[in-house]
């Protein structure tokens, strides 16, 4: 079960894993994310699908590591197993024909936007991704973008690749072209999310974001994944993972994040020595 | 025996047998259990003080009806093997039922042993006598496997591996159906295993059950999210021929109050289940973290408050309140949880409502802040309603916060599912005595059914769906 198809790092920190499931493969939708464990002691991660094939039954994770867990599952190797794998879960991003739809991909986000690209231009929309990252190697799945888009803008902070600045500078040149754009989605950390949202609240475009929140079980049951919404709580892995951008109090969002920051570093240097 | 010769009044005399239990002061600093269990000869003497009345309200009281004058007379005559055989017609989950149900509010309620000595409290101990009978029988080695009849080429899948999910997998697989149990999570046992701490109920038992299960033929299967990896339909696509979901309870509630999101906040089944599932009182050993706590307030009253304060007491806390807005007799859980509590120290709030929750730069919460309340007239519930007493209000440091004031209903299964009736709460609408659904095939029970409930009354329900599926794999009536 869940055996390890393929397994590449394509950049420093940042690893592309094919698993065998032909069950998820056969049902998840774009917008959709697993829950895994990879030991007997192991905890419960959530990760967005960034490829999947119904045919072949795979399922591909891309995956950045930040601590151990991510650690540890990056020193599995082909022929490996996934200890537990259970998905799909969250509600599909809605994929309909709207226009003109840009994508917005951050860092290791741009895996999850993958899908959500592709089904938009399936449906027929005019997309164009944007993809964004701190340097050249943290930018990904550049020629899978490129498949699923009919144009890509590439931003990098340092301007090692690219365009040299953020995504919204992107987002703000298309609008300065003229360009309608009748939805963004964004996916990336909270905080390029955020500063997405701003702008595109300020040009009144619907902007949908995908939140990766702490969860234990991912089926509604704990609550650990939720995030403020137009005011009221929602829990990220049964109402989510997407919500209206305009409505997510990010900062709240950012905090919650950090929740277990010291355990973190403390479970990773005891991992690392 | 010379026990049989006793007249009732000699059998009224004997005192009832107390479980020796682990130190207060110890326990606070280990996950064991907390009661030892009797002794072999406790046992029989317990035994001893039921009456052995014709009208028998012990059997009356139990959700599962168990033959309860029948195995106390065997456990008399130290047959305890036949004792264990006459628990287990009814009851296939005695080791869990012994330590967690209400027994005083069922089986030990009507008896009249209690009765004659005025007080519920000296009623004949059934769950202790129930608990021993499971524990020696496990004791022995693999418990016999019960007879499963000829193979009926009938399957049944079964959504859930909770209390209700394993009771109907039991009681369907012994008429010769095919079973398989699809779980969620990566461990069976639902609540058993997520929920309710260590030293009130020891993993091992629970796993033990499930073996036993899978020797009789069930299959369990885990990671499995019925409703998004196969919906109920594609289960009769698969084959199946009837379903029973028990998903259990759902979504947990909060109050509702300003601060539920700030860092350091819990549901209680998140605090749980970090605890229990993912072992994070090990923590770095394992690597789940949870809150690392001086001082934690618990809202709420019930069994689920009281294993959450005591799992924090476990967990390194100085200080554990526990608030709840009415008085101590009005409290729903268990007089023995709520006695336990109190010996390891949880420190009781009562009459006091928390109004907000007040957080740092950080996002932390750092106090609570509660209002005095005093208790008016009765509420539909017949309980006297609690009344916030005008500028009453006060603040408390607390750096964790556990919220154990129940839970709503999961939508997995209805939202994917529109011919599955629910009420205006969300839970599944199931006849009550057969536990059918408004969709052929489908029979529901437990939590998702009930809404928050216990073990027994879950396996209950179990019992009646398990008799109603056999029954309608036997003539497709629906």
């Amino acid at each position: 079960m869940n055996r390890i198809l393929e397994k590449e790092f394509i950049s420093d920190q940042v690893f592309r894993m094919r698993v065998e499931a032909p069950a998820i493969a056969a049902k998840r939708k774009a917008g959709q994310f697993i829950i895994l464990r990879t030991s007997e002691d192991g905890e419960r991660i959530p990760l967005t699908i960034a490829d999947a094939s119904a045919e072949e039954g795979w399922l591909e994770l891309v995956v950045q590591v930040v601590g151990k867990t991510t650690k540890e599952m990056s020193m599995l190797e082909e022929g490996g197993s996934i200890l537990d794998l259970a998905g799909p879960l969250g509600r599909p991003t809605h994929i309909e024909k709207v226009g003109t739809v840009v994508i917005v991909g951050g860092g290791v986000g741009i895996a999850p936007a993958h899908p959500i690209a592709q089904a938009m231009k399936n449906a027929g929309n005019s997309v164009i991704s944007i993809l964004g990252g701190r340097s050249r190697g943290l930018v990904i799945m550049e020629e899978q973008m490129k498949a699923a888009s009919d144009r890509v803008m590439i931003t990098t902070d340092d301007g090692s690749y690219g365009q040299k600045g953020l995504v919204t500078d992107a987002i703000q040149k298309l609008i300065d072209e003229g360009l309608k754009i009748d939805l963004v989605v964004a996916v990336g950390p909270p905080i390029m999310m955020k500063f997405v949202c701003l702008l595109t609240k300020k040009y009144e475009i619907t902007t949908l974001v995908s939140l990766n929140t702490i969860m234990v079980d991912g089926t509604g049951m704990c609550g650990a994944c939720r995030v403020t919404v137009d005011n009221k709580t929602k829990f990220v892995c049964v109402d989510g993972p997407e919500f209206d951008g305009h409505c997510v109090d990010f900062d709240e969002m950012m905090k919650r994040q950090r929740m277990y920051e010291v355990q973190e570093k403390e479970s990773m240097d005891r991992f690392q020595s | 025996m010379e026990e049989k010769k006793l007249t009732p009044k000699e059998r009224l005399q004997i005192p009832t047998q107390e479980m020796g239990e682990q130190d207060p002061k110890e326990r606070i600093h280990n996950l064991k259990e907390v009661p030892f269990g009797y002794t072999p000869e406790q046992a029989k003497l317990e035994a001893t003080r039921c009456l052995q009345c014709k009208t028998a309200p012990c059997v009356a009281g139990c959700p599962v009806e168990i033959d309860i004058p029948t195995f106390l007379n065997q456990i008399c005559e130290g047959d305890f093997k036949g004792a264990a055989k006459t628990i287990k017609i009814t009851n296939i989950l005695p080791a869990i039922c012994g330590r967690v149900c209400p027994q005083e509010e069922q089986c030990q309620l009507g008896c009249i042993v209690g009765k004659s000595l005025k007080t519920v409290d000296k009623a004949v101990q059934i769950g202790k006598l129930e608990r021993f009978i499971a524990d020696w029988e496990m004791e022995q080695g693999a418990a016999d496997t019960p007879e499963i009849k000829a193979a009926t080429g009938k399957r049944v899948a079964i959504v859930g591996s909770g209390p209700a999910g394993l009771t109907v997998a039991a009681d369907v697989r012994r008429e010769g159906h095919e079973v398989t149990v699809f779980e969620a999570l990566h461990k069976p046992g639902g609540v058993l295993i997520y929920g309710i701490p260590e030293f009130r109920l020891p993993k091992a038992i629970v796993m033990t059950e499930v073996e036993n299960l899978e020797n009789m033929g069930v299959e369990m299967k885990y990671n499995m999210v019925i409703g998004n990896i196969h919906s109920l339909d594609e289960l009769f696509e698969q084959g199946y021929d009837a379903i029973f979901v028990a998903t259990g309870a759902g979504l947990p509630m909060f109050m509702r109050i300003e601060g539920e999101n700030l860092n350091g906040v819990y549901s209680a089944n998140e605090y749980l289940t970090r605890a229990n599932l993912m072992k994070a009182y090990s923590f770095p050993e394992t690597d789940t973290p949870i809150a690392r706590s001086k001082n934690v307030a618990v809202f709420g009253g019930g069994n689920v408050a009281m294993d959450s304060a005591r799992t924090a007491l476990r967990l390194g806390a100085e200080n554990v309140y526990l608030v709840y807005r009415r008085s101590r007799i009005e409290m729903p859980a268990r007089v023995e949880e709520v006695h336990h509590a109190d010996e390891e120290g949880v420190q009781f709030l009562l009459l006091q409502n928390p109004v907000r929750l007040i957080g740092d730069e950080d996002g932390w919460v750092k106090q609570m802040e509660c209002i005095k309340m005093e208790l008016g007239e009765p509420d539909d519930s017949g309980r006297r309603r609690p009344m916030p007493i005008k500028d009453s209000e006060f603040r408390v440091d607390i750096d964790t916060c556990i919220v154990a004031i129940g839970n709503s209903s999961n939508p997995l299964i209805p939202d994917s599912t529109p011919d599955l009736e629910t009420n205006r709460w969300g839970n599944i609408i199931a006849d009550d005595q057969t536990m059918k659904t408004s969709k052929k095939g489908v029979f529901a029970g437990g939590d998702i059914v009930l809404g928050a409930a216990t073990v027994i009354l879950a396996m209950g329900q179990g019992r009646l769906a398990a008799a109603a599926i056999n029954e309608y794999l036997k003539n497709g009536e629906w």
